[in-house]
Formats: C-alpha cells, structure tokens, sequence
C-alpha cells in the first residue's frame, strides 16, 4: 500500500463518516470507483451509527449482497447484533450466517424491529410497514438501485447514505420509459440520479483509491470509464506479481497467460469471423485459457502477506455479455474439470472480486454494435473484477465495428448526459488491449 | 455539403459509398434519379412557411427575445434594452461570408456585452477541402465565448421533444460547434430553440454538445482517408449525372455500400442502394437487428439453404441454431394445423 | 430478433408472400370498433387537416379542416370530432356487471370487500399506425385542459362543449396504449407486424399498404412488387398513386394540390371548401379500405385464449377513467408525478412479463421462440414417483423424471412451471439437472391426499415447463403521492392545472 494512498482515502472516509453523522443535511453520497473499499466503508459506517445509538437499517441490491454485508458486520464486530430480514422463499438466506451468533435472522420485521442493525433486500424493505421510521439507513449500491425502488423504501428512514459505483451497468427496464425521460423523478434511473436532481446540496463524495486494481489496470479502467472522477491504484507496480511453476508450452493460450502476468493484461486475438453468440472457437479459446492459469501452479504474490497464495478456481472468474455465452464457458470448463470457476455476465459479476478474470469481449464476432454491447458500464465491469490479471479473449476487427457503428443516438431533453461514451471507452481498452496482443495459431 | 449532411454521415459510417460521394461533393439526388430510384425526399410548403415564420419571430427584436432565452438557460444577467449588438454580415460569396464572421466574431468577443450573430457563415475543413456552414444564430456572451444556437420548428411539449430530432439538431450543432473551435471559445452546451407546446412562441433547452463533438470529430477523421476509398473506383470513371445510367451505376457499383433500412430516412442513393441489396439477396435488406445471430451467412438463401438441411452442419453453429429453430417452427405450425 | 421470426423473413423474402408469426390472434378485436383515419397540417404537430371516422366500413364520416390555420375552423372540427367519437366511447358506459373489490377503510384502515361496477364491454379505437395513436394523444393533450363557456364566461377563445371531454377520452386511450398487450385503442400495423412476418425490414412494415401487399399481394404480383408500387408509384403529376397513411401528407401533396385548394378557400372562390374536402377524402380513402382489410385478415385468425382475461383488464381501465369523469375529478395532469409514473413503471413490466407468458401459452409459434431461447423445455414425462410432504397433513409431492426436447436442463435452475389441461399453473422444484430432469410438483394437485384428476402427469405424456412464471405476481406497491419522500422531492403541489396560455397564434 503506497503511504500517500492511504493519507487520501482516510481522509474521505473520516468526512463521510462526520457528514453522515453530524451533517444537517438528510443525505450523503458517496462514489466508489471499484475496489475501493465501499464494503469497508459501510461496515465502518454502521459500527459507528450503532455506537451512537441510532437505529440503521441497511439496503442492498441483491440476497447475495446482504449475505455478504451482514457477515462482514459480524466478523468486523461479533458483539453487534444484527439483524438478517429475508424472504420466504425456500433457501433465503447463505446458511454461513447461522454461524454468527450476533446475527439473528427472520422474515418477519417485528422478530428483529429491537436490533440496532438490520440488513436486507430493497425488494424485502418494499413490504415493510413501520409506525417509526429508521433514523438512519445506509442504501449499498445505490447506483445499481432503481429510482421506483428507492421511491418503494424511503419512507422508512430519515436520512440515509447512498454509496455505490457510477461506473457500472445502469439499471434498465423492460418496458419503454422514455415518456418520463428528463423528468427529475423518472422512475427508470438510478436511484441516486433521482435523489441529487431533486437535493442537488446533498453532500458528495468520492473514494479516491482502488485498492483492488492493480496499478496496471487502475489508470486505464480511471480515464475510460471515469473520465471525470479519476482515481489511482493503492498499490504501487510490482506489489502485485503473477508467477508460474511450469513454464510455457508456447501455446497461444500460455503466451497470453505470461503477457498476462507480465503486464496485468492480455488479448488472445482469433482469426476475424462474424459467428453467432455463442463462438464455439472462442469458448474453446476462454477454456484454454482458463486452463492455462490454473494448471501451471500459478502464484500470486500481493502487498497483504509475503508468501504468495496458490492460484486457484476459487479466485479466477470468467466475464460475458450474454447469458447463453456464460453457459457454454460453464459447460466447457465443468467438461475441462474447472467446475468451480466462476462464469457469469457482467450483471452478476458487479461489486465482485478475483485474482485474474477472462473476459469474453461483448463485440467479438459480431457483426454489429447495438448500443447493449457498447454500453460503457458492461466493459467496465468486465474489466475491472481483477487484483492481478486480466484476459481477454476476442476475434479481430472489432476496432472496424466500432468505426462503422451509427452514432445517430436520440437526445431527450433535460435526461442527464451518460459518460463515457461507450464507443470512446470501447476504444480506449483496446488501445490498451493491443499492446498486449497474442494471436492464435 | 452542409451541416445536415456532414452530421449525417455518423448514421452509417461504415458506408463506403456514402462517404466518398459526400467528401466528393456528388449530388447524390442528381444520381439517384439518373439511376431510376430518385429518393422521395420533399419538403411540404406548410412545414416551410412555419417554419419560417417561427424562425424570424424568434430572431426579431434585435435578437433581444433571443438573448432572453439563453440567460434564461444560463442564469446570465438579461441585457439592457437595445444593448445587443447585432453585425452586418454580408459579403460576396461563401468565403467572404465566412471571412466577415470571422472577423465579426473577434470584434464581438473584444466589445464585450451581448452579440448575436444573425445567420453567419462558418467554414470548415472536410477531406481536405472547405465546407461553408450557416447556422441559424451564434451568441456572443460578454465574457466573449459562444453558444451554438439551433432553431427548429418541432415544438416542446410540456418540457420533452422527439428525441430523434433532438438528436440530429445536436449532432447539426457540434458540426457549428467544431467550425467555430479555431474562432472562439465554443460552449459545450449549445441554445435549442422550438415552439413552445401548441403555439408559435418560442421556448429554449440547453443541448450538452460534448457526445456529438466526439463522434462527429471521429466522422470527419475518417473522411480524411477517403482517399483509400477512392482507389477504388476505376481511372475514368465518375459520377456527373450527365452520364449514361449505365456508366454511372457502374462507377457507383464500383463502391462498396453498407445498405440498412435505416438509410431509407438519411440517404437520396437508399432506394438504389435497397434494390441492389435486395437483387443479392443481402439479409441486411431485412433489417440491421436480422444479422446479429446468422453469423457468417450473408444472404437469405444461404439462411434457408443452412435451415433446410438434411445433415447436421459440421462447424458452422449459425447454421446448426438455425435448423434446431426451422425444426421447431415447422413442428409449431404443423400443431397449430391439426387443431 | 428471434432465428424464428429471422427464418419467417427469409421464407417471405423467398416466395414474396408474408410468412406467418402467429398461429392465433394476440390481441382482443371488438366486434364493432371505431376506425379513425386522421391527417395533420406539415409543420404543426396537432394541427388537424381532416379524418375520416366511423363504425361502418362502408359510410366513414368525413371531417376537414379547409383552413388549418384558422382556429374557429379547428374548432369547428373538433366539435364534429367529438360528435363522432364521444358516442361511441360512451356506448359502454352504462353497461355493468358488479365485481368484488378489496378496499381499506378510511376510518378503520381494515380491508373490505366492496362490490365495484365494471363494464361489460369497452369501446375499441383503431389507428392506422403508431403514429395515429401518437397523434391522437397529442389531440388529447391539446384539448383536455380547453375551458368550455360555461367553465369560463370570460375565455377569449372558448371551447365548444364537448371538445375538453373528448381530449380527456383521447388522453386516457393513448396512454392505456403504452401499457403491453393492451388493446383500446391499437395501431392496425402493429397488430399486423405482430402476426406477419413480411420480407422487408420492420421498417418498411411501418407502411401500412406495403405492409398488407406482403401479407395479401394482389393475384398475379409478388409481395414485394405490390409493395415497391404502394411505396413509390406516382403518377404524371408526382402524385403518390398509394397516399400515406397519415398522419402527415405527401409533400407533393400538400405543394401540388392542396396549397392551392387552400389558397382559393382563403380567397373566397365557391365550392372551394367542398373541393378540398373531396381531395383529402381522396387522400383518406385508401387508408380507410386498408385498416378493414387489416381487420379483415386479422378475424381470419383464431382468439388467443388469453384474450378475454387482458381485455378485461382493458375494461377495468376504461370503467376506471369513467368513473373519474363523473365524479367530477380534473383532466390528468401534463405530467405524472413521482408515485404515478413509478407505479406506471412498475405496472407495465408486470404487463409485459404477463403478456409474454400468455403468448406463449396461447401460441406453440410462439413457446417455439421460448424453447429456442431456452426458457422452456418441452419433454416427454419417463417416469412419476408418488412421494409426500413430510409433516401433519402430508400432501402429494411426486417426483416427475423427464426427457428434454430442447436440449439439457441448466444446472442453476430451481423451479419451472406448467399449464395444467384444466387451466391454471403448476409449479415444480427442480431435483435434478440435464437431458434427462427429475422436479417435484409442488402445487395444483388439490387439497386432499391424492392428487385431483389430470393433475399429475403420466409416463408418455408430453410436457412443456417453462422457466418463466405464467403469472408474476405484482410488486409491494408504493407510497401514496402525498407520501412522497424526500428523496423524490417531497409530495407534489396539488393544484388543478390551468389550461395552455392564449398565445396570438400564426405570424403567417
């Protein structure tokens, strides 16, 4: 961790944490590009609004979210009590939980209403009906969050802190919204553009280091995606290193792997080919890849512990656009003997982390860009899940598809211009990716 | 070439065709209808004299009901009464023009104070030689920068306004907006100006410039290598509509195009451009969104020679997709038939 | 797009006959619709030009506007308008059968039981195209907040008495139009392009004529020839053999024949409103004829079998809205505040999740779109173990172990659904993954020990299980508007709204 770095951050958190409690304002915002500590944050956030005796409850996006919160809450502090609300479905909750003994879970909102700390869903907050409303909450995720879903649950709190990422994949619908496009209150935004255009004086912050990036990454995925928010590695090149016992077999798949670790990316380039989703060549391509990584002994040696840590499925994931492209990644690593790896879309790998991610390009193959595959916030969170490496693996001549994408975008009058532009940032990555580029045979 | 075909050409980009027409300067309508597909582009003289009338109530006053408008976006002070000064800006021909509102713009900027620059003529360099543009208006701020000003005569209604029209006044803007860079200091947002809901008065919206300059940079980058292109076309041939259809289908055929349906709404050549398509057979005939899962199959009898097929297809998963959704299709209609 | 509709494409752009999407009608068709065919003025987005309106296919009431630029004309049009159309809208009005509805007390905050009026029937609007629909809600929105003089003694220009209700109606259809599946008032190309697949681009489908050329091609020509000629065919004069279909005229149009019809009504010459009428009943015809021929096409299909359930949703919101126009309540407001667009929000992807499961259960063309998507999975049942729920009352849980059609079963995948023959949903917990897949039945099956009749599958058979619920369930529901938090900028200022301002209009 460079000293410098960690002098910033500090200082960001100790405002945030004055304004969210002792600000006379209702709200706070905070940014945080990824990795950049907005877990720790709010764990820290609601220790202290526990300490101070104000009633918090805490909203996240996704179950898997919540899990994860209340576990860090009860780890950080076993004393804390904290309440886990769930849903009725069957499995509700990650049965780790039940391992807390701080940690008291229920579907049931009375069964928990005397805890200092309660976490749960927005969808389950949504159902809540309370005569007292929360003095505090904290909204994770917030730019994740739909405004309709914030508009469901606001009323249970007086003041909240909002924290998330801009820089991810915005919320959508399913049906058209754009009658209400450059409406303060369009329900279909996220929830923290509604809530600043309606209380433009709420506080704002922004965590300003990444301290999962590596610096490899950090500049790239920073001027790309967060043109106007920059942000900086916390570690310094050459904290992080990626080495392997076995040495390359001089197949394309271990040369990327080696630039790789060498330089923190790599593009394993195929032939130019227009091919439906899913490319069975460049499933083929991931896997090798996939394998590459994990079976050569891989170590990865970073600023937390001296001795390097093995390389494992646990800490390599695989990114895709498409859902039925993530099944067959899955199906060709179970076939592989990597059932472990994690393979999802870029949705459902947000505000996750792994030592080395490979990342099916959303544009390979294609024989257009639609405005989904350009989508900035997709790239990004593909390309910034790595604390080492990252992989990606694409077929030639996207930077000709970019080129001949139409940009003849409808504007809605007062809706807030989106940054980056998807085709900018698009470009820059490859840019990048190009430098590091190995072909296959 | 004006602006509206400058911003036009970020609608299909990967049109080789369309570019080296444009960046020559071809008249693509003259052509299209040598060619027997004239575009049926017009304008209704209704649609015209509103227009008009819109426009010339707006900047009347002395450009005062103008200057309102765009401190009304800013928050800028209102002028005094008959304090915006509003230059001469005839001259003899285009580069004169342009050379006048050159000179105009540097004056306005020194004097400080309001100025609105009524229709000025701008010039810009596109594939190496000058385009002369003439926006509607250019606003002078007294700290001297400019706002882009766009008049159109689509109304807002309670606040919003057909986002494809938006869309193509901002992209109309940024091409003023990059003409203007060497000149002055150009805003980013620039000043639309429309007829406000059901009546003729006018209303303003700030338009953010920032994406279309980006994109329309880029365009005019490309057209910069349009040479490459050029070399494509044979020593000789040419595209004077005074040519014989024969002679001048060959030298247009002589240039790839990239035909979407989308180029029926944007581009005089599209008519030519869908038959040609069509004749092939090209699945892009049928529209952009109809390639996105036929891989390498490019025409509609490859697609039904891939979906009829007896065997399995060795390598091709295009082709395999589409027999599992011909083998479904038909097995769907055949139940529906039997009930 | 689906590789079925793609398929569907290219067989049309093969034999130049449209090719089927459908094989049952997906939207609800009233025996006795409206047609209403409108035409604007260039260059004004609500100035009326003329219309042709009516029940009757062979007696359309025409309506013109022979100055459109003057507003007493305008006027006079919209009364007629409204004399056209409020008859019709009102036809269903009274009407009801009575249904139960749950409703909170206001004094005791309990949940009772209300009977509620619904209209048997509602009335049906159709367009020619979107475009239509778009036009007759900007209609609405000019007219809803119009003062009648007898609102206002003092308005300048007061409008005639039934015009504000009519634009209340035209408001209250156009935005039951944005809802998914909803069927009051419906664009005839959309109706068409959802049951047709034509081989020209979704863009072209947009031409109404072109569009019914793939679908019906006149014997002896092609889809795409009788298409090219609705397209682009004109006469020697430049004249478009085949008019638009509205609402914006053809600029030849309007610069060759309707300029100067214009010009001799402003000078005074005799018979010239009369002529004008004739050239935009010449205009209108067309268009009226191809919306009945769509309509006509359009029976030859068999009803889906959702039809009824979604069409009383439709008569809902229009018993709804009459009930707010007779008690008196203002015109819906410009613009949706906070609560109400996000419940509307919320609402129509509940509609659109519905509409798409019944569909596809209406439709094996469209569950073929599903299963090659991979959401349903259609198997043959190879085997069924009775088991039961463990507990005091132990109830049927069988096990059913089947074959996949369409590939395996995702691993990841925990519960699928299936219609029952006797109607209704049954839902399954996956038990194991792959080609061949076992689930436990886990409702539908009855109160008792054993299972109701049918309820069960039986080896053989064959089964369609599908990973989307047939009926998702409605959201939590949201805060009242004068609960409006902060975050959404407090509770809306609850003021009637005034009508537009009286601008001088036209410097022309």
């Amino acid at each position: 961790m460079t000293e410098q770095a960690g002098t910033r951050h500090a200082s960001v958190v100790d405002a945030v944490l004055r304004d969210t409690l002792h600000s006379p304002e209702r709200g706070v915002v905070v940014d945080s590009p990824p990795g950049a500590g907005k877990s720790t944050l709010v764990v820290r956030a609601a220790r202290e609004l526990a300490a101070a005796g104000r009633r918090l409850m805490v909203v996240a996006q996704t179950n898997a979210q919540v899990d994860d919160l209340v576990d860090r809450i009860a780890t950080a502090d076993p004393n804390l009590p904290v309440g886990r609300l769930h849903s009725n479905e069957p499995d509700p909750y990650d049965p780790l939980l039940d391992a807390h003994e701080s940690v008291r879970t229920s579907a049931k909102p009375a069964d928990l209403a005397e805890l200092g700390v309660v976490v749960s869903t927005a969808a389950k907050w949504a159902w809540v009906k309370t005569e007292s409303p929360w003095p505090q909450a904290i909204v994770d995720e917030a730019y994740q969050m739909r405004s309709d879903a914030l508009l469901a649950v606001a009323g249970l709190f007086a003041r909240a802190l909002f924290v998330g990422d801009p820089g991810q994949l915005d919320p959508f619908s399913q049906v058209g919204a754009g009658q209400w496009a450059g409406l303060a209150h369009d329900p279909s935004v996220s929830a923290v553009g509604t809530l600043l255009a309606h209380n433009s004086e709420l506080p704002r912050h922004r965590l300003p280091v990444s301290w999962r990036l590596p610096a490899s990454a950090a500049g790239l995925v920073s001027s790309a995606f967060y043109p106007y928010t920059p942000f900086t590695s916390g570690t310094s090149p050459g904290d992080r290193r990626l080495a392997f016992e076995a040495a390359s077999s001089g197949s394309a798949a271990d040369r990327v792997v080696d630039e790789a670790a060498a330089s923190g990316w790599g593009l394993l380039e195929l032939p130019e080919r227009h091919t439906p989703r899913t490319d069975p060549e460049a499933v083929a391509a991931v896997a090798s890849v996939v394998r590459s990584l994990l079976t050569r002994g891989g170590l990865a040696y970073g600023e937390r512990s001296p001795e390097p840590s093995a390389l494992t499925q646990a800490r390599v994931a695989v990114g895709t656009a498409h859902r039925d492209q993530a099944a067959a990644v899955r199906a060709a690593l179970a076939a592989a003997g990597f059932p472990e790896v994690t393979v999802d879309t870029a949705n459902r790998l947000q505000g996750r982390e792994f030592d080395v991610t490979v990342v099916l390009h959303p544009l390979s193959g294609r024989p257009d860009a639609t405005s989904f595959h350009l989508e900035s916030g997709r790239l990004c969170v593909l390309a910034s899940r790595h604390r080492h490496a990252c992989v990606v693996v694409c077929r030639a001549g996207v930077a000709r598809l970019l080129d001949e994408h139409p940009s003849a975008e409808p504007v809605e009058l007062g809706a807030e211009v989106a940054f980056p532009d998807g085709w900018e940032a698009n470009h820059a990555v490859l840019a990048e990716l190009a430098e590091h580029t190995v072909r296959t045979d | 070439m004006d602006a509206r075909a400058l911003a036009a050409l970020a609608a299909n980009p990967g049109c080789h065709r369309r570019a080296l027409l444009d960046a020559a300067g071809v008249d693509k309508r003259a052509v299209a209808e040598r060619l027997g597909a004239p575009a049926p582009f017009g304008r209704s003289q209704f649609a015209f004299a509103r227009g008009h009338s819109f426009e010339s109530g707006v900047t009347a006053e002395g450009g005062a009901a103008l200057i309102r408008l765009l401190c009304r976006q800013t928050g800028e002070e209102q002028p005094e009464p008959g304090s915006v000064r509003v230059p001469e800006l005839t001259a003899a021909g285009p580069a004169a023009r342009a050379g006048r509102t050159a000179l105009e713009l540097r004056a306005a900027a020194a004097a400080g104070g309001w100025s609105l620059l009524d229709h000025p003529m701008l010039s810009l360099p596109v594939a190496g030689a000058a385009v002369h543009l003439e926006p509607d208006a250019l606003a002078v701020h007294p700290d001297g920068s400019v706002t882009v000003v766009e008049i159109k005569s689509f109304p807002i209604l309670d606040g919003s306004a057909d986002a494809a029209k938006v869309g193509a006044a901002a992209r109309q803007a940024a091409v003023y907006a990059l003409a203007l860079e060497d000149l002055a200091e150009v805003r980013e947002g620039a000043l639309l100006v429309c007829p406000e809901d059901f009546s003729n008065s006018p209303t303003a919206a700030p338009l953010d410039l920032r994406k279309q300059c980006a994109a329309t940079r880029r365009q005019l980058a490309r057209l910069t290598r349009i040479e490459e292109i050029a070399e494509l076309v044979p020593a000789g041939a040419g595209f004077a509509p005074s040519r014989s259809e024969g002679e001048l289908a060959e030298a247009v055929a002589s240039v790839p195009a990239a035909y979407a349906p989308e180029c029926l709404s944007t581009c005089e050549l599209a008519f030519h451009c869908r038959s040609k398509a069509r004749a092939a057979g090209a699945v892009e005939a049928l529209g952009r969104s109809v390639r996105g899962e036929l891989g390498g199959l490019r025409t509609v009898e490859e697609v039904l020679k891939a979906a009829r097929s007896e065997q399995e297809p060795a390598d091709d998963p295009a082709a395999a997709a589409l027999r599992r959704a011909a083998r479904l299709r038909d097995a769907a209609l055949a139940e529906a038939a039997c009930r | 797009m689906s590789l079925i509709s793609v398929l569907a494409r290219a067989e049309a752009a093969e034999s130049g006959r449209a090719a089927p999407l459908a094989t049952v009608r997906h939207r609800h068709l009233a025996e006795h619709p409206l047609v209403l065919v409108p035409l604007t003025t260039a260059g004004e987005d609500a100035a009326p030009l003329g219309a042709l309106v009516g029940t009757d296919r062979g007696a359309p009431r025409l309506l013109t506007v022979p100055q459109p630029r003057n507003r007493e004309l305008r006027s006079t049009f919209l009364a007629a308008l409204a004399e056209e159309v409020l008859p019709h809208i009102e036809s269903a009005a009274d009407e009801v059968e009575y249904v139960e509805r749950k409703e909170t007390e206001p004094e005791t905050g309990k949940k009772v039981t209300v009977q509620a009026e619904l209209c048997l029937d509602a009335p049906q609007l159709l367009v020619p195209n979107p475009a239509g629909a778009e036009f007759l809600r900007l209609l609405g929105r000019a007219t809803r907040f119009r003062r009648t003089a007898e609102e206002d003694a003092q308005a300048a220009h007061p409008s005639p008495p039934r015009v504000p209700l009519l634009g209340r109606w035209l408001s209250h259809y156009a935005e039951r139009a944005r809802v998914p599946g909803s069927s009051l008032l419906l664009p005839v190309t959309e109706l068409l392009i959802r049951h047709w697949a034509t081989g020209q681009s979704t863009l072209e489908d947009q031409h109404l004529t072109a569009l019914l050329a793939w679908i019906a091609p006149p014997t002896g020509t092609t889809g795409e020839a009788a298409a090219f000629h609705a397209e682009l065919a004109r006469d020697e004069r430049g004249q478009l053999l085949v008019p638009p279909a509205g609402p914006s005229t053809d600029p030849a149009f309007d610069n060759t024949l309707l300029g100067p019809a214009i010009d001799r009504f402003d000078a005074g010459v005799a018979d010239a409103a009369a002529d004008l009428a004739r050239l935009v009943e010449a205009q209108l015809r067309p268009t009226w004829d191809a919306v009945w021929q769509a309509v006509d096409l359009l029976r030859a299909l068999p009803p889906a079998a959702h039809l009824p359930a979604r069409w009383k949703r439709d008569r809902h919101s229009y018993t709804h809205h009459r009930d707010r126009v007779r008690a008196g309540e203002p015109p819906q407001p410009r613009r949706d505040d906070a609560v109400t667009a996000a419940r509307k929000l919320v609402s129509r992807e509940q509609s659109q999740a519905e509409l798409d499961a019944q569909e596809a259960l209406d439709d094996p063309l469209t569950m073929a779109e599903r299963r090659l998507a991979g959401e349903a999975f259609a198997c043959e049942v190879l085997d069924v173990t009775m088991a039961y729920s463990e507990g005091k009352r132990p109830m049927p849980r069988p096990l059913v172990t089947c074959r996949s059609e369409d590939g395996p079963l995702p691993g990841g995948t925990a519960r699928l659904h299936r219609a029952l023959p006797s109607g209704g949903e049954q839902r399954a917990e996956v038990t194991e993954h792959g080609e061949v897949f076992t689930v436990r039945l886990t409702n539908g099956m009855g109160r008792s020990k054993e299972p109701a009749e049918g309820s069960v599958p039986e080896p053989g058979e064959r089964l369609c299980w599908t990973l989307f619920e047939h009926a998702p369930r409605g959201g939590p529901g949201l805060p009242e508007p004068e609960a409006t938090p902060w975050t959404h900028g407090g509770p809306p200022a609850q003021l009637p709204e005034p009508p537009d301002a009286f601008t001088p209009e036209d410097r022309l």
